[in-house]
């Protein structure tokens, strides 16, 4: 299977993380498995939650909302990749400060992180000027390797997200592998999800990842100076 | 500012536009003092290029002065003198650093476009249509130029525009063409198509070693201009080209054939009818007349090199000839970063004068009139250089 790759090494080094990690990140595998994979990874992985923080009620059973919400092949799912002419040290120092997400992930208004860095407050546009807003945390953070966040319960809308960066061509190259979720939606936040992803999710985040690579690659980003056809249409 | 604009299938205008701006920190603003017409244009005049839109501003091949330079451009200072490659390349993605310029990951903001067709979007260009990226071509006063800091070179004060200008692509073009054909020294290399692209590759094979170079086209005027260069020259109106190259070469076929006519390739045999017919119903997309006779003619082993732009979909395209031969086949968008600063000591130190292309010297208010001459082959028109 093309991801197992992909992620393998990530998987491999998990041992070393913590469980909570562990738990964090299986979440977001699981649902990008086939369903009963998925299901099997999702059960492990929740188990797994609940040990670590049994001390916190709060959290555990918010995670649990975000699981269920996020399990199996509800929701979309979209999962790109990308590759870099920059180190990957800067890459992922970018992509830490998540208030640079903005601006290239075309459907981010904001991202405002809390001054300790656990949580963020993310902030979407939409059609007519609707707005969907939602708090992550930070699951995984491990430095110029991974980062997966989630969203936490009483937001708009139920997200979890990761991003892997691991060295190819010998170093000489970063490839960045983005997987997001959203939650299957209902009223205010699915008009969202519908507006932003559109027919072709994986188009507006190959899309964003463009930008991104157009950023720290390039410097800038490119235009023709007329008004933008966009890619996903 | 004046420019060229395209509004449909041989309906090319001049008309007034809002000057260009900066509008990122890479970008230069070049005034232009010379741009010419390309084969590739007619391309698109003849209705054979996707994704254009009525009002596009056309022109890939200019130079000029700097006008006004983003802040960080340090290489360019405003009132310098530059020839600007026409492919748009950022300089520092996987494909710059391999040199492979054409190919620029983040120059091209409608990648997309290409994508769909592609699989993977080359670079953006000037002028040369949205899945291009839409930029605004060098057919005008002025010209926003991105990535200015890696692509346009300074041209020495000793050069005139005419010697400098064709740097942006015919000379580069020509030069890649032949380079690609790994040319040994007692090899042939045959040549279809003696337009200004021909031209170069037929000087380029010579500089590059070539023992004989046979040039086929049927316009008298263009064919004399490649005799000129020390070619052997065929008019497929009058020969059986397959049949002469054979006889030429021994029976054994040229070492390299290169494709200097694209899409639109005329023909008199009945494959070319075929082609016809099939894309004035758009059936096909693609006229590959010449390339079918490149691979037809090319010796075992040889490598056919194809400069001539195609489009889209080839109807009758004999891979089994190409595969049964073991050719080699080279092609793609020119890199001409790559080529530029080489090209530029090659003409400076008076190897090769691109000047004598040039037939046709008018203003930017000719440009429907020369679109027609140009494609029509009037006048003797070979290459059509616009001073704004
Ligand atoms: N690869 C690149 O980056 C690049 C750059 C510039 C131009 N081009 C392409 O190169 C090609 C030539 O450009 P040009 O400016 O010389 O154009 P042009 O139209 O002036 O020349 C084409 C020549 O081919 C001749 N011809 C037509 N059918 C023929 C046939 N069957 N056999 C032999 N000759 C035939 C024509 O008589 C004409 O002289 C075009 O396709 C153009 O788009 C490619
Ligand atoms: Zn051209
Ligand atoms: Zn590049």
């Amino acid at each position: 299977m093309q991801h197992s790759s992909t992620y393998s090494p990530s998987l491999r080094d998990l041992d070393t993380a913590g469980a909570l990690t562990l738990g964090g990140l299986s979440l977001i595998f699981a649902a990008t498995r086939r369903p009963m994979v998925a299901s099997g990874l999702a059960l492990t992985s929740g188990a797994l939650l609940y040990r670590r923080l049994n001390g916190n009620r709060r959290q555990v059973s918010g995670r649990a909302e975000t699981r269920a919400a996020l399990g199996g092949q509800r929701g979309i799912h979209v999962r790109e990749a990308v590759r870099l002419e920059v180190p990957i040290e800067e890459v992922y120092r970018f992509w830490r400060q998540l208030e640079h997400l903005p601006q290239f992930m075309s459907h981010l208004e904001s991202v405002v992180e809390e001054p300790d860095g656990s949580r963020s407050r993310w902030v979407a546009r939409g059609p007519a000027g609707l707005r969907v807003a939602w708090d992550a945390e930070i699951v995984t953070e491990r430095e110029n390797h991974t980062l997966a966040w989630a969203s936490l319960p009483g937001s708009d809308i139920v997200t979890a997200g990761s991003v892997t960066f691991a060295p190819v061509r010998g170093g000489r190259t970063t490839q960045v592998t983005v997987h997001l979720q959203y939650a299957p939606p209902a009223g205010r936040a699915g008009d969202w999800i519908a507006w932003a992803f559109g027919r072709a999710p994986a188009q507006t985040v190959r899309e964003d990842l463009r930008r991104l690579k157009q950023w720290l690659e390039a410097g800038e980003l490119a235009t023709a100076g007329l008004a933008s056809t966009g890619g996903a249409a | 500012m004046k420019a060229v604009r395209f509004y449909g299938t041989g309906d090319i205008r001049v008309e007034h536009v809002p000057d260009p701006e900066i509008l990122n920190p890479r970008d230069a603003i070049i005034k232009v003092t010379s741009t010419a017409i390309c084969g590739s244009d007619l391309h698109i005049y003849g209705g054979f290029i996707p994704t254009m839109q009525s009002g596009d501003i056309l022109g890939h091949e200019f130079m000029g002065e700097v006008v006004d330079v983003g802040r960080d451009v340090t290489t360019l200072a405003v009132g310098d003198r530059v020839v600007v490659p026409f492919t748009i390349a950022c300089g520092r993605c996987y494909f710059c650093r391999e040199g492979l310029w054409s190919l620029c990951d983040n120059s091209n903001p409608n990648a997309w476009m290409a994508e769909k067709i592609s699989g993977y979007a080359g670079s953006g260009l000037f002028g040369y249509s949205h899945m291009y990226g839409g930029y605004p071509g060098g057919q005008a006063e002025y010209v926003r130029v991105p990535f200015a800091d890696v692509g346009p070179i300074k041209v020495p004060t000793g050069l005139s525009d005419e010697q400098a200008l064709f740097l942006s692509d015919i000379f580069p073009t020509g030069f890649m063409a032949a380079e690609q054909c790994q040319i040994r020294p007692d090899d042939t290399v045959a040549v279809w198509g003696c337009g200004p692209v021909g031209q170069f590759s037929i000087r380029s094979a010579f500089m590059l070693g070539a023992a004989r170079v046979i040039a086929i086209d049927r316009v008298p005027e263009r064919l004399a201009m490649a005799a000129a260069a020390g070619a052997e020259t065929l008019d497929y109106e009058q020969v059986d080209v397959p049949d002469a190259l054979r006889t030429m070469t021994g029976g054994q076929g040229p070492d390299a054939c290169i494709d200097a006519v694209g899409l639109e390739a005329h023909g008199t045999t009945l494959d070319a009818w075929y082609d016809k017919a099939k894309t004035s119903v758009m059936l096909a997309t693609d006229r590959s007349h010449a390339l079918r006779q490149a691979i037809g003619a090319c010796r075992k082993g040889g490598t056919v090199s194809i400069p001539g732009v195609y489009g889209g979909w080839l109807d009758k395209f004999p891979l089994g000839a190409a595969f049964a031969k073991g050719l080699t086949l080279k092609m793609g968008q020119t890199h001409v970063h790559r080529y530029m600063p080489q090209l530029m000591t090659r003409i400076a130190q008076g190897e090769i004068d691109p000047s004598f292309v040039v037939t046709h010297r008018v203003t930017l208010d000719d440009a429907p009139a020369m679109y027609g001459t140009f494609q029509h082959k009037h006048d003797d028109c070979v290459k059509v250089v616009m001073r704004p």
